[in-house]
């Protein structure tokens, strides 16, 4: 094997009663791209964080380039030549792309040097690695792709020769991550070492050379790529086999419960994000809303769940009117039976400063089934906590944990569990698996078909095509705010892939 | 999710860390001291003594407390709906007026304990009134909350200044305030508590309202943490996205918690107006609105923190008098300036040796790092 790059020798690592790492070995070898696959909470960006020093292990070894290293703080792993992408990116929104990347590297006062020292720089990365962005443009007004660069630039420009990304495809489009990949190829072919972490085995499959699976704090295996297979892996991953594609039975829809017609929103800036679009979801069946991020898929699920003011049209909940003008507040349609997942767990969907039990009544505060009065009823939040735990199996199953403290896919189960528990009679879901693990995803696509089957409406949207295919028994697809065709359930990637691209649509307009 | 320094267990981050911060504003402050040439440690002596060595000393210090407990909840529960209120000062000024209302027109026909009551609420129903409008104009039409309370701390003042000078002020007098207040606006003295534990009081103006204080700060913990309306204004307060798809009214919420702050504020009053002064006089807040912006940061906007917090202010404030009289060299401003280095240690500058200490404890034992950080309150 070729010289390590990095070595991680025995790493153990608790919070209170959780191991999130225990007895870990890794070794990656230079110059190769190594994935770590594992269930949500396996402990992958714990593990991360430690050789990146957000962390201290409590006890192992770090060995980088052959050498036993202490990293205490990301400036010790930035001195290695460790860089991390984070999946939340950690830019600062109203800076340049070049203010971005010489932060916390600038060398004087005036900046005046640094900047032009910078700029030369990032020219260099840039044609080098294929990173075009243009270093004058804002952040704020980057799309998330654009914004993922400029994090592999910074790490770049620190020096890295080993690059870490932890989730780097869940918030980009196909075509985004698509390139995001090329790029990886061509830091590869320049002697980087890369760890990629994610939950997407495809990726896995298409680009790494090693692959690792983490299992409950534990490293269950190593395999070279190109001698496993997704089963596999998923397999490893779990414990168990996984049902990739869940199975699911005939739909019998039956009346109509949420009818959209010329649905009309505007964004604060007064871009029309969707465009006069109208459809209906039935009892009984799973609508999917397929299209490339940034379509008005946002902005149509926030419209119908009373977040977002819509300009025009009308849209019905279990036959009658929902008020569009922004009176008709989310609270008073969850009473009317509708329940929503937003896309946006960690601003939207959950208070991340809160425990976990208080999360798990947002939304649902103002139910008397948690009050006894104007008081909260703890005894009864915790024992609903508890259980909703218990039944969408959210680990750590501590309900008095922060919020934040827990991991991606089971933040997005303590949603899910919310929404769906209340039994509402339609049920919209922005990106129902972002982020979440295979096991999760068999998990949650058996609960939306379960809630359909029991006759309710189900509406998700999401980037996954996979996952509209799996689910969706009618599939419309979202194009520059407009409902540009709509298709059955065997609908071929590609010809969804064309219709996402607007193709079909431009044609229809010429 | 990942936050660049681990937690720190409970102990440490409400106990050492504010221990370390209070040292360093003692030690800075020793050094002034040293500068106009007088002992530091001997000032020490003398502020602590000035602050708890006689009963009378506590029971002023507990008196000062009392009217910064008052002010710092009342900025912790705005800022727990993330509004930072400045106007607490104005509030107290215009509870004042309330109350003063109250007590002049009743006082020869009632006793304390009726009008004690009815005086609780015409304060709490004008500061709340107070902290209305620019509640109101934030809401509405997103006037910055900082600006308007600062502005109506202004007005506030001189709304004051009229009607002390005109209207209020028994006619003939000379100075800017009402008449003084018969026996029955006056509440009774706790000094007697003091005395139980065998300290001598001369005369000093703790009064009930200090028990008063204590069960607001009681009433403020269980509003935040065991309340609906509470919830409501801690998720608007991390995250106003979330509140908006929890179905949370921005408007309804940001004018209930100003008014609750604003009427905390107003209770303030209570404390100099009827438990001390006997009357109501110009600029009677004399900036322990202020103050309770630093003990709201202090006590971590914890009501527990807050009354400990208020504590320490209090013996500043009794044992700064106590120093200025008994140093010469040390006049009152002197005073203000090592208030002022609490202020600027423990509350604006809060974290900055966190980093440190995290790292330490991360180096000795980095179990405890994160330990608590499972059950650690978010509070
Ligand atoms: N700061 C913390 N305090 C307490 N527990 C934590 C903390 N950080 C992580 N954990 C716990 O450690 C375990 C591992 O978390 P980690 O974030 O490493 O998982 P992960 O493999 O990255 O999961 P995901 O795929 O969902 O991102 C989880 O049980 C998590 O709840
Ligand atoms: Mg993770």
């Amino acid at each position: 094997m070729a010289q390590a790059a990095i070595e991680l020798i025995g790493i153990n690592k608790s919070f209170g009663a959780v191991r999130a790492n225990r007895d870990i070995n890794l070794e990656v070898a230079r110059g190769t791209i190594h994935g770590i696959v594992g269930e949500n909470g396996a402990g992958k960006s714990t593990l991360m964080s430690i050789l990146y020093g957000f962390y201290q292990a409590d006890s192992g070894e770090i060995r980088v380039g052959g050498k036993p290293v202490s990293i205490n703080t990301s400036n010790d792993a930035i001195a290695l030549g460790i860089g991390m992408v984070h999946q939340h990116f950690m830019l600062v929104d109203n800076f340049t792309v070049l203010e971005n990347v010489i932060l916390g590297a600038e060398n004087d006062a005036l900046l005046k040097s640094s900047i032009a020292k910078a700029r030369s720089e990032l020219d260099r990365l840039e044609r080098e690695y294929g990173l075009e962005v243009d270093p004058d443009a804002v952040i704020e007004e980057l799309p998330v792709g654009l914004q993922q660069r400029v994090e592999i630039l910074k790490a770049l420009y620190r020096g890295a020769e080993i690059l870490i990304l932890d989730e780097p495809t869940g918030v980009l489009t196909p075509a985004e991550a698509d390139h995001l990949f090329r790029i990886l190829k061509q830091l590869k072919d320049q002697g980087k070492t890369i760890v990629l972490i994610t939950h997407k085995l495809r990726e896995i499959m298409a680009i790494t050379d090693t692959v690792s699976v983490m299992r409950q704090g534990t490293m269950v295996a190593t395999r070279v790529t190109k001698e496993t297979t997704v089963g596999e892996l998923a397999e490893l991953m779990v414990g168990r086999r996984v049902l990739l594609r869940v199975e699911k039975g005939q739909s019998e829809a039956g009346a109509i419960r949420l009818s959209v017609k010329n649905l009309t929103v505007k964004d604060s800036r007064g871009v029309t994000m969707v465009d006069n679009v109208s459809f209906d979801v039935r009892g009984g069946e799973i609508v999917g809303i397929a299209g490339v991020a940034g379509n008005g898929q946002s902005e149509l699920l926030e419209a119908i769940s009373g977040i977002r003011h819509a300009v025009s049209g009308e849209v019905m909940l279990e036959g009658k009117p929902i008020d569009l003008t922004g009176k008709a507040d989310p609270g008073e349609l969850r009473d009317r039976g509708l329940a929503h997942v937003p896309e946006d767990r960690h601003h939207v969907g959950l208070v991340l400063a809160f425990e976990e039990n208080e999360n798990s009544i947002l939304g649902y505060h103002d139910d008397e089934r948690y009050l006894k009065g104007p008081f909260l009823d703890i005894d009864a939040i915790m024992a609903d906590a508890k259980d909703k735990i218990e039944k969408y199996d959210i680990r750590p199953g501590n309900p008095r944990l922060k919020t934040a403290n827990f991991s991606g896919g089971n933040q997005q189960k303590i949603v899910l569990a919310r929404e769906m528990e209340q039994d509402p009679g339609v049920l919209i879901v922005g990106q129902p698996t972002r982020g979440v693990d295979v096991g999760a995803i068999e998990f949650i696509h058996k609960r939306l078909i379960a809630m359909r089957d029991q006759g309710k409406a189900v509406l998700v949207v999401s980037v996954e095509l996979d996952e509209i295919r799996s689910l969706s028994d009618r599939i419309l697809v979202m194009f520059a705010g407009r409902v540009v065709g709509e298709r059955g359930p065997d609908a071929t990637e590609g010809e969804l892939g064309l219709l996402m691209a607007g193709v079909e649509h431009q044609e229809a307009a010429e | 999710m990942s936050t660049p320094y681990a937690k720190l267990p409970a102990w440490a981050d409400y106990g050492l860390i504010p221990l370390i911060n209070l040292s360093v504003a003692f030690i800075v402050a020793g050094f002034v001291v040293m500068l106009v040439g007088e002992n530091p440690f001997r000032a020490a002596v003398i502020l602590v003594e000035g602050a708890f060595g006689k009963g009378t000393g506590i029971a002023f210090t507990l008196f000062y407390a009392t009217t910064f407990i008052f002010t710092g909840l009342s900025v912790a529960v705005a800022a727990h709906c993330s509004l930072f209120n400045i106007g607490t000062e104005g509030q107290a000024y215009i509870g004042g007026l309330g109350i003063a209302l109250v007590c002049l027109s009743l006082d020869s026909v009632l006793p304390w304990w009726v009008i004690f009551p009815i005086a609780i609420v015409a304060a709490a129903v004008f500061g709340a009134a107070w902290g209305f409008i620019p509640a109101y104009l934030q809401a509405k039409r997103g006037s910055h909350i900082v600006i308007t309370t600062i502005m109506f701390n202004f007005i506030a003042a001189s709304v004051m200044v009229y009607l002390l000078v005109g209207p209020l002020k028994p006619a003939g007098s000379q100075a800017p305030q009402t008449r003084n207040f018969l026996a029955g606006a006056e509440l009774p003295k706790l000094n007697w508590i003091i005395e139980l534990f065998g300290a001598k009081i001369r005369s000093a103006p703790l009064n009930i309202c200090f028990l008063l204080a204590l069960v607001m700060a009681f009433l403020v913990w269980l509003l935040i943490w065991r309340t609906r309306l509470g919830y409501e204004m801690r998720t608007y307060g991390h995250s106003p996205k979330a509140a908006r798809y929890a179905g949370i009214s921005e408007t309804r919420i940001i004018i209930t918690a100003m008014m609750i702050s604003g009427a905390l504020a107003g209770m303030m009053a209570l404390n100099p107006v009827m438990g001390d002064q006997h009357n109501v006089a110009i600029d009677f807040v004399s900036g322990a609105g202020y103050v309770g912006i630093a003990v709201a940061l202090m006590g971590r906007l914890h009501p527990v923190g807050i009354v400990l917090a208020a504590i320490l202010f209090g013996m500043l404030y009794q044992g700064g008098a106590e120093l200025a009289f008994e140093m010469p060299a040390i006049s009152r401003d002197m005073i203000v300036i090592i208030q002022g280095l609490v202020i600027l240690f423990a509350g604006a500058l809060e974290h900055m040796f966190r980093p440190y200490i995290q790292a330490l404890f991360a180096s000795v034992s980095p179990k405890s790092v994160g330990m608590q950080a499972v059950n650690g309150k978010g509070a």
